[in-house]
């Protein structure tokens, strides 16, 4: 295969990533639900948070209610995530899990890519 | 205190053996104690005890005589006690003794001073026909004196915004002769395609083709466009190493003023009070901190004389730093597996369990201490990350010089690669697959949305993998 240029630029808001799984394709729902079920198995909380596309950057994102504290239906997890969807459809939206015993985030994955103005 | 149950001695000048004082068979170390195994070749006609003895004397208080002064002092309360001797399993050559050094006997958060006694004079003794010092037990009322890693493993992974897999780092090369424009345009590639951190090698300092005020600059320039462009959080080891520490702390503070999150130092060649005093700089700049190890295999490579890599990595860790080479595991180097596998643990692990299977001698407890990143590097490309997840966990950083900067397309897609091989690798395993067992499938499956990614796998494939299932940490 001939030599193929880097296809990113600054001002093409598609070439931002998101940290860990986003340099693979977006995940189908599947796949969303089986890391969701990870993070539960790891004893994780999770917690959903969002932000408008160019604060992406920041450490702080809006956070979705609280943490869901002692879930483990994944599917509960993903309920919430639609929810939080459809009240900010503009919006980037990932799911952190909280290891409260390392005082860290085990895991964060963004789960929906919002759309830059 | 010991007391002296039989009143004063009496001064008697000469000669004595040294087991009579320094071989106390059954001695029960106390917790606050500092142990040592080392493994001994005596010379001939030289008993076991009596080298051990001789050891445990010259590291602690004695000399090769009796001398009056002895007396002044109590030395039931500060002599060094070889306690222990074992063989080395099938090698009768050699045996293990251990010893135990009273928690006095060295100053508070000095590994400088810990070195200072255990292998000082005591290595170029003449009854000793080799020594090596295979493993320390730091007593934990000596490890809360170091400062340690200036931040940690927690605290880099939310400065640098990195959860749930390990770092992707590079060294960029070729290691010597850029200018400091060009270098940094290899640094901006790496880092807009993907990696974490790109790395100064290690004896990029400051030499009349690159000297480092410029490169920092250019490095500076590259770490912030690449940020720009992918939204997320970069860095450059920018080396610090110096000559002199007045030299080492001014790269480090121009480091900071240009709003660099990590830098490197070399604290074998440097030297552990260099590198102390640099750790606690970071602890107070808030600056991450890469240590690389040159040097390191002049003292552990021979396994008769010298000192172990765990016994470095453990004084590393009380001196302070983040990242800390730890080899690769799946490079040429599969015997020593388990023993890698070993100073990973005492890297990142708050307690250690003696595991005589990892060559680990003695529990260690690092107690609040944080944990160092062990970093992976040399030799390694696309096809082995499977193996790399497997071994190493997510709190490593895999390094991938060649096999970044080889890529047929350049530097960014050569990143690309590894990135996307890595992610594929770590979403495969949260799903429950076996990540080594399937490594082919997995890799395939993610070259199939990534041409990058197939292109290193092509051009790699000439490097046969063909290691067996490694066998993994046992405790996972």
């Amino acid at each position: 295969m001939a030599i193929q240029a880097y296809d990113s630029r600054r001002d093409d808001p598609s070439s931002r990533k998101f940290g860990t799984f986003s340099y693979l394709p977006p995940m189908t729902a599947e796949q969303i639900r089986k890391q969701v079920q990870y993070m539960i198995a790891q004893g994780w909380s999770c917690s959903i948070e969002h932000v408008e596309p160019p604060r992406a950057m920041d450490t702080y994102w809006y956070l979705w209610k609280l943490p869901l504290f002692g879930e483990t239906d994944p599917d509960a997890v993903l309920a919430e995530v639609d929810e939080c969807r459809t009240a900010n459809p503009g919006d980037h939206v990932r799911i952190t899990g909280y290891n409260g015993r390392r005082q860290t985030q085990g895991m964060s994955v963004v789960v929906h890519r919002g759309v830059y103005a | 205190m010991t007391t002296n149950q039989g009143g004063a001695k009496a001064y008697s000048a000469g000669v004595k053996d040294y087991a009579l004082t320094y071989w106390a068979p059954g001695y029960e170390p106390k917790d606050t104690d500092l142990l040592a195994c080392f493994k001994i070749v005596a010379q001939q006609g030289v008993s076991r005890e009596e080298a051990a003895a001789a050891v445990a004397a010259e590291s602690s208080t004695g000399t090769w005589t009796t001398v009056w002064t002895d007396l002044l002092t109590d030395l039931e309360h500060y002599k060094g006690r070889a306690y222990r001797i074992e063989d080395v399993p099938g090698d009768d050559t050699a045996f293990f003794a251990f010893i135990a050094y009273p928690l006095d006997l060295f100053e508070e958060g000095s590994v400088v001073n810990v070195l200072t006694s255990l292998v000082g004079n005591v290595f170029g003794f003449k009854a000793i026909r080799s020594l090596r010092l295979e493993d320390i037990r730091f007593p934990l009322a000596f490890v809360i004196t170091c400062g340690g890693p200036p931040n940690g493993i927690v605290v880099e992974r939310d400065k640098m915004d990195k959860y749930g897999r390990p770092l992707l780092g590079c060294t960029i090369k070729p290691k010597l002769g850029l200018s400091a424009k060009s270098y940094g345009r290899a640094v901006y590639e790496c880092l807009r395609g993907g990696l974490d951190f790109t790395k100064d090698d290690e004896n990029v300092n400051s030499q009349p083709f690159m000297r480092w005020r410029d490169r920092f600059e250019f490095v500076a320039e590259a770490v912030k466009a690449a940020e720009a462009e992918t939204g997320e959080r970069k860095g450059h080891y920018l080396n610090v190493t110096a000559g002199t520490v007045e030299d080492m702390f001014e790269r480090a503070e121009f480091a900071k003023s240009l709003d660099m999150p990590i830098i490197m130092h070399d604290f074998f060649t440097a030297g552990f009070t260099a590198n102390t005093s640099l750790a606690n700089w970071c602890r107070r700049n808030g600056m991450l901190l890469h240590i690389h190890r040159a040097m390191h295999a002049v003292v552990d490579r021979n396994p008769y004389h010298g000192i172990h890599f765990r016994v470095l990595t453990k004084c590393l860790r009380l001196s302070g730093g983040d990242h800390m080479h730890s080899g690769t595991v799946v490079g040429k180097l599969e015997g020593d597996r388990q023993a890698t596998l070993g100073w990973i643990d005492i890297m990142r692990d708050s307690f250690i369990p003696e595991d005589r299977s990892r060559g680990i001698f003695f529990d260690q407890d690092f107690g609040h201490m944080p944990g160092m990143f062990p970093v992976a590097s040399g030799g390694i490309h696309v096809w082995h990350i499977p193996a790399l997840v497997s071994i190493f966990g997510d709190d490593s950083v895999l390094q991938f010089g060649g096999g970044t900067l080889g890529h047929p397309w350049g530097n960014a897609a050569g990143a690309t690669a590894n990135r996307v091989a890595l992610e594929a690798c770590v979403r495969a395993r949260n799903e429950g697959r076996e990540v080594e067992r399937e490594a082919r499938a997995i890799l395939t499956e993610a070259a199939a949305d990534s041409p990058a990614l197939a292109i290193a796998m092509e051009t790699w494939k000439e490097i046969k993998f063909d290691y067996d299932v490694v066998d993994k940490l046992a405790a996972e």
